[in-house]
């Protein structure tokens, strides 16, 4: 470490009185340790990963329905959201068809979704609308769940509305509210 | 017999690169934090495939979590504009240490009648203090809806662009109040916000 100048010394011509020059080297292990132990704590103070954002738009609540087309029943997907993370779902009004009961998830409401909107595609050659009624037995990540499958099956026309009683009802019947 | 002198090397290494390195890092990470703010209960976000970054700047978050909600929006200036608003609306008089302590407050659930003695605490009082939530009803009190407003306006007024309004709700939360919130946005004619996932990793299809 400390290098002492040594070549100066006696006997030679002309010789000056050096001072002896000090070592500019510091010892740098403690600095180090330093950095290094601040570093470990902002590592582990900061987010390093930003929150996700998904976007939500809502149907206007406008009580004039001026700007409204009204949607073929034929067309329309409904699905209940029920307790226990349970969905319940049907085409065109309540009491057309009798309602199915399924899971989230890969082999429940997305393959649904996806065989649906084939169908209705193909029968009367519009894209499919899905509403969304989120019932109060169920909670917030099944909504999001939800929403998430809309996304991922590329429905592009939905909604969230509000349960009727009659829907109600239907959950009730079946063991999902 | 000569013996095989092994020559004794120093051992201190020579430190300085090392140290750039770890003081570069170390302003790195200087310069990009951002305090963890603490929940005031504790959330679960649910995951979901969304990919899209939350804007740093002029969101408003609202936490919900066991039925209360927490209020808190991005930026100083704007936490003070809003509750000189709010003061305004509610006829309380903040002092200007009220309105600085206010301005450093990351999350807020204390109802207005008593917002006044939270700001006077101590900051580990207040950090110990457990906050009520909001108080949201949908008939008279509904100081929520009051939050967002001025927050609306606060920011209109002072960054002159439009304040995203986001939810960050506990996996577990019941839908009725998640609803209550949406019903409180819809009043005001917000339409369209932001809900709070985390990433899901799932091949997508």
């Amino acid at each position: 470490m400390a290098e002492l100048d040594t070549s100066s010394g006696g006997g030679k011509k002309g010789g000056k009185v050096r001072s002896k020059k000090a070592s500019t080297r510091v010892d740098l292990t403690a600095m180090v340790d330093l950095a290094f132990l601040l570093i470990t704590f902002f590592i582990m103070t900061t987010t390093l990963s930003k929150p996700k954002a998904m976007d939500v738009v809502m149907p206007d609540k406008d009580e004039k329905q001026v700007d409204q087309l009204p949607v073929a029943a034929s067309r329309s997907m409904t699905i209940l959201l029920g307790a226990n993370d349970k969905i319940e779902w049907f085409i065109g009004v309540p009491g057309d068809s009798a309602p199915e009961t399924i899971n989230y998830g890969k082999d429940g409401l997305r393959k649904t979704l996806i065989e649906k909107g084939k169908e209705i595609q193909a029968s009367t050659g519009k894209y499919m609308v899905v509403l969304i009624k989120p019932s109060d037995k169920s909670n917030y990540k099944n909504v999001v769940d939800a929403l998430d499958e809309m996304k991922i099956t590329k429905i592009e026309s939905f909604a969230i509305v509000d349960i009727t009683p009659a829907e109600i009802g239907l959950l009730k019947r079946d063991g999902n509210y | 017999m000569p013996r095989v002198k092994v020559a004794r090397k120093s051992t201190a290494i020579d430190m300085t690169a090392m140290c750039d390195v770890a003081f570069l890092l170390l302003t790195f990470f200087i310069l990009t934090a951002k305090p963890r703010t603490e929940d005031p209960v504790p959330i679960d976000v649910p995951a979901s495939t969304a990919e899209t970054p939350l804007p740093e700047e002029n969101v408003l978050l609202l936490t919900v979590g066991q039925g209360k909600v927490y209020y808190s929006v991005e930026g100083t200036d704007i936490r003070k504009q809003t509750l000189e608003q709010m003061g305004e609306k509610y006829n309380i008089k903040f002092s200007p240490e009220q309105k600085q302590v206010f301005s450093g407050v990351p999350v807020l659930g204390v109802p207005m009648n008593q917002l006044q003695a939270f700001l006077n605490l101590d900051v580990d009082k207040r950090k110990a203090y457990k906050q009520p939530g909001i108080p949201n009803d949908t008939t008279a009190n509904n100081e929520l809806a009051d939050w967002i407003r001025e927050s609306r306006k606060a920011v209109a007024s002072l960054h002159n662009k439009p304040l995203r309004i986001s939810v960050k709700g506990d996996n577990k939360e019941e839908y009725p109040t998640i609803k209550k919130i949406i019903g409180i946005l819809q009043r005001q004619k917000v339409n369209k916000f932001s809900l709070i996932t985390s990433v899901k990793n799932e091949t997508k299809k």
